[in-house]
């Protein structure tokens, strides 16, 4: 008999995990550091940091790309690490996956390194302009940093690489792009036109000038003295986020036809929602109406009510408007019940991964259930009394968990919503 | 589940003008497109022709936060929420969703060259280019960088809240936008979209990238199939965002549908001789098409612009065949939002019965996307 959800929709199941952070190489190592309180959080040592605000990332530096560096080669060697493993563990093919693939990947464009190769290439002793860059880029010697610097190509690398079918979606929801990405690989299931999905978020842009963007925007936590103490979301003294890298992939599959191949099932998308807020580019409305609202879709579209959810996995960047505005959205929905809902953030030891967070969390979130133990929010030593909330402060508590929310909100209104559960709802 | 998604609105800005009028006249006129061959010698492009962006755009200070590409998307979005008659439609609006074709951008030019100039003699070039950029880029800059925020400013600008989703990835997420919006609807996930891309070809770093790879004509205007064996594209600057629904609920709220989304398909062929004329006609043959009128994308580069044309020839040798870029040059992300806006116009016009709108990208992927009358319409 076909396994349907409540409103007589294919189940979605997951079958493959990967991840790699700065806290660990694949998801058991990320997974064993998490739940140990370790922070990936460090002095930046990729490129000099004087004159910065801020001086720590949580990078992956031992993985190693060519030189010179860039985001997308670093994004898409992410990718593929992450799905190795998740498809390793699905048991699929490494050159013909099944399925279609959704990968969120970081905006691309080209870089300061890159940059200064065209301008010597140019031959201009004066000032230089676009114009000396064009007249370097006519030389034809470039001709590979046209394809590198494009939107599509980490994503057709991934196709590549795993012989994924159709055209393969590159998006960006900002901060919510990997739950996108697996939200859009649950659809296609649910609609019938795939079997399988590969679902990937990934990001490698802890560069000069991404840094300096999140800075000159005051997002960013200038608490360098102790990196592994910056990220402290919910608390009292917390000040910003702190940029983040690494690359989580799911394998998704229709529960019936994963059930066909034998494939062992580590647990379900149940419902994703979404909502988006014209209030502003970088703050969200006053009211939390879109965050709520996109926790309530995210409940609606699993067909469970408030009181089935076990854990959240806050998007807790530590900046102070969102763990502010979090704590408000999780309380309207989740009523006086909220005081006792453990609510952690991932964040507070693995950095804000931006366009891979979401992908990233709901591994996480799923290996809570797996492992029935809830990671801590670590550096919680000052609590902010304006948003009392049970963080699982600094130490992992072994609980039964089944269902689990996962948060994710952006820049420019963007919130998705993801509740995983071990069993359908 | 399946509805019939239905095209109500369309916004349409490009050098051709504003709106689909202008289009359609430019169309049967049938005269060269307007190049600027000047500005970024010897690079032509389609220059956007002036807008008024207060008609779209009220307040100076979202005008101020966004860069071009961003306020032509904004701008065409409005002018297709107008045109589907639910700009004023607040509670509507805040249930339609968003899937935007998006690259990003834009750079602050003068600011690059300075410290490329400046780097050849630092002392140190790492902390050199740290503090440059700390003293000298706008705080704001950013986000009119951001390729999820033209979504953000339709958001904010338009109230168009429901949620959105930013699609990447040049010609190939054009197509998946409305692949992806037109599922959704007919799957009855949802019922209302604005979907569509925007794009500023009058921006040297875009120009960049794409003369790094060969892929530009760089001689006067030349209309996109008469461009030889060196081949080459010409960037125009345009946006086109379509409002789709399903008929129902555009008979619902007394909308008239123009055309109807029967189908669309993209995929990622190897590129290789021939895999472009072999991957559109899979792509034809599974959307069942049988077009009189066939709107193509190509970008004017040789091989795949002349394999296009060999597909579209066996597969409809009676279609009347127009091409996006010999109307607004080649606007990217945009081409394929455009070509299915001129495809609904047309139909909506009584020109054509049955449309296929190609677009195949200049590096990767192919799509198609088959237009046929609303039912009852």
């Amino acid at each position: 008999m076909a396994l349907r959800d409540k409103q007589g929709r294919p189940l979605v199941a997951v079958t493959g995990m990967g991840a790699v952070t700065s806290i660990g190489h694949g998801k058991d190592e990320t997974w064993a550091s998490l739940t140990a309180g370790r922070s990936g959080i460090k002095r930046i040592s990729r490129f000099p940091t004087e004159g910065l605000r801020t001086t720590m990332a949580g990078t992956v530096d031992d993985v190693e790309v060519e030189d010179p560096f860039s985001a997308p080669m670093l994004s898409e060697r992410f990718a593929v690490l992450a799905a190795e493993e998740a498809v390793s563990q699905a048991g699929l093919s490494h050159n013909d996956f099944p399925g279609a693939l959704f990968i969120a990947v970081p905006p691309v464009e080209m870089e300061w390194p890159q940059r200064e190769a065209l301008a010597d290439a140019s031959g201009q002793t004066g000032d230089i302009t676009y114009a000396d860059l064009l007249k370097a880029a006519e030389t034809g010697r470039f001709k590979a940093w046209h394809n590198l610097f494009i939107f599509g190509t980490v994503a057709d690398r991934v196709a590549d690489r795993f012989g994924t079918k159709g055209s393969p979606i590159s998006l960006s929801t900002a901060c919510s792009s990997g739950a996108t990405a697996i939200q859009l690989g649950v659809e296609a299931i649910r609609r019938g036109e795939t079997d399988a999905a590969l679902c990937i978020g990934t990001d490698g842009s802890v560069n000069p000038e991404s840094l300096i963007r999140f800075s000159l925007l005051s997002a960013l936590s200038t608490q360098n003295e102790n990196p592994e103490g910056a990220s402290k979301p919910f608390s009292k003294n917390r000040d910003g986020f702190v940029m983040g890298e690494g690359g989580a992939a799911l394998v998704l599959e229709n529960a019936d036809a994963a059930i066909a191949r034998g494939a062992k099932i580590l647990g379900y998308v149940l419902g994703a929602g979404e909502r988006g807020d014209g209030f502003h580019r970088t703050r969200s409305s006053p009211d939390g109406a879109p965050g709520i609202a996109a926790i309530r879709a995210a409940l609606d579209d699993a067909g469970l009510h408030p009181d089935r959810i076990d854990t959240i996995n806050a998007h807790g960047t530590s900046t102070p408007e969102n763990d502010k505005m979090e704590a408000m959205s999780c309380k309207a929905v989740f009523g006086e019940r909220m005081a006792t809902v453990p609510i952690s953030s991932n964040k507070s030891m693995i950095g804000h991964t931006l366009t891979a967070a979401g992908a990233v969390e709901a591994v996480m979130s799923l290996m809570t259930i797996l492992n029935g133990r809830i990671p801590p929010t670590i550096n919680y030593n000052v609590p902010d009394p304006a948003i009392p909330l049970d963080v699982v402060p600094n130490v992992a508590r072994d609980a039964n968990v089944t269902t689990v929310l996962s948060n994710s909100f952006g820049f420019g209104g963007q919130n998705t919503c993801l509740v995983l559960g071990a069993e359908p709802a | 589940m399946t509805r019939e998604v239905v095209v109500t609105g369309i916004g349409l800005v490009s050098n051709a003008g504003e709106g689909v009028e202008a289009h359609l006249q430019a169309l049967a006129a049938g005269a060269p497109p307007r190049t600027d061959a000047e500005r970024f010698a010897p690079h032509p492009v389609h220059p956007l022709a002036a807008l008024d962006y207060d008609k779209q755009i009220p307040k100076k200070s979202d005008q101020r936060q966004m860069e071009a590409w961003q306020r032509i998307g904004v701008y065409a979005a409005g002018l297709a929420l107008d045109a589907a008659g639910v700009k004023d439609d607040a509670e509507l609006k805040a249930r339609m969703h968003l899937v935007v074709a998006a690259g990003g951008g834009e750079r602050d030019y003068a600011v690059d060259g300075q410290i490329l100039t400046g780097l050849r003699q630092a002392e140190n070039p790492g902390v050199f280019l740290n503090e440059r950029l700390m003293g000298d880029l706008r705080p704001t800059l950013f986000l009119a960088q951001l390729s999820n925020l033209l979504a953000g400013n339709i958001s904010i600008v338009h109230g168009v809240t429901g949620a959105s989703r930013t699609f990447m990835g040049e010609e190939s997420s054009g197509v998946d936008a409305i692949r992806i919006a037109q599922a959704r609807i007919a799957s009855g996930q949802n019922d209302i979209f604005l979907v569509g891309g925007a794009y500023n070809a009058e921006r040297p770093d875009v120009l960049l990238i794409y003369e790094m790879g060969g892929f530009l004509w760089k001689q006067p205007y030349r209309p996109v199939r008469e461009r030889g064996p060196e081949g080459g594209m010409i960037l125009g600057s345009g946006a086109c965002f379509l409002v789709l629904e399903s008929r129902e609920h555009a008979e619902a709220r007394g909308a008239k549908p123009l055309a109807a989304i029967a189908g669309v398909a993209s995929d990622r062929a190897r590129r290789e001789p021939g895999s472009v004329t072999k991957a559109l006609t899979k792509l034809a043959g599974d959307l069942d098409a049988k077009p009189d009128l066939v709107i193509s994308g190509a970008t004017g580069v040789a091989e795949m612009t002349g394999e296009e044309m060999a597909a579209i020839a066996a597969l409809a040798p009676q279609a009347a065949v127009r091409m996006t870029g010999d109307l607004i040059g080649h606007t990217m992300e945009g081409q394929a939002p455009a070509g299915v806006g001129l495809a609904a116009a047309l139909i909506a016009d009584g020109q054509a019965s049955e449309a296929l709108v190609t677009s195949v990208g200049h590096q990767r992927g192919e799509g198609a996307v088959r237009l046929v009358r609303a039912s009852g319409a």
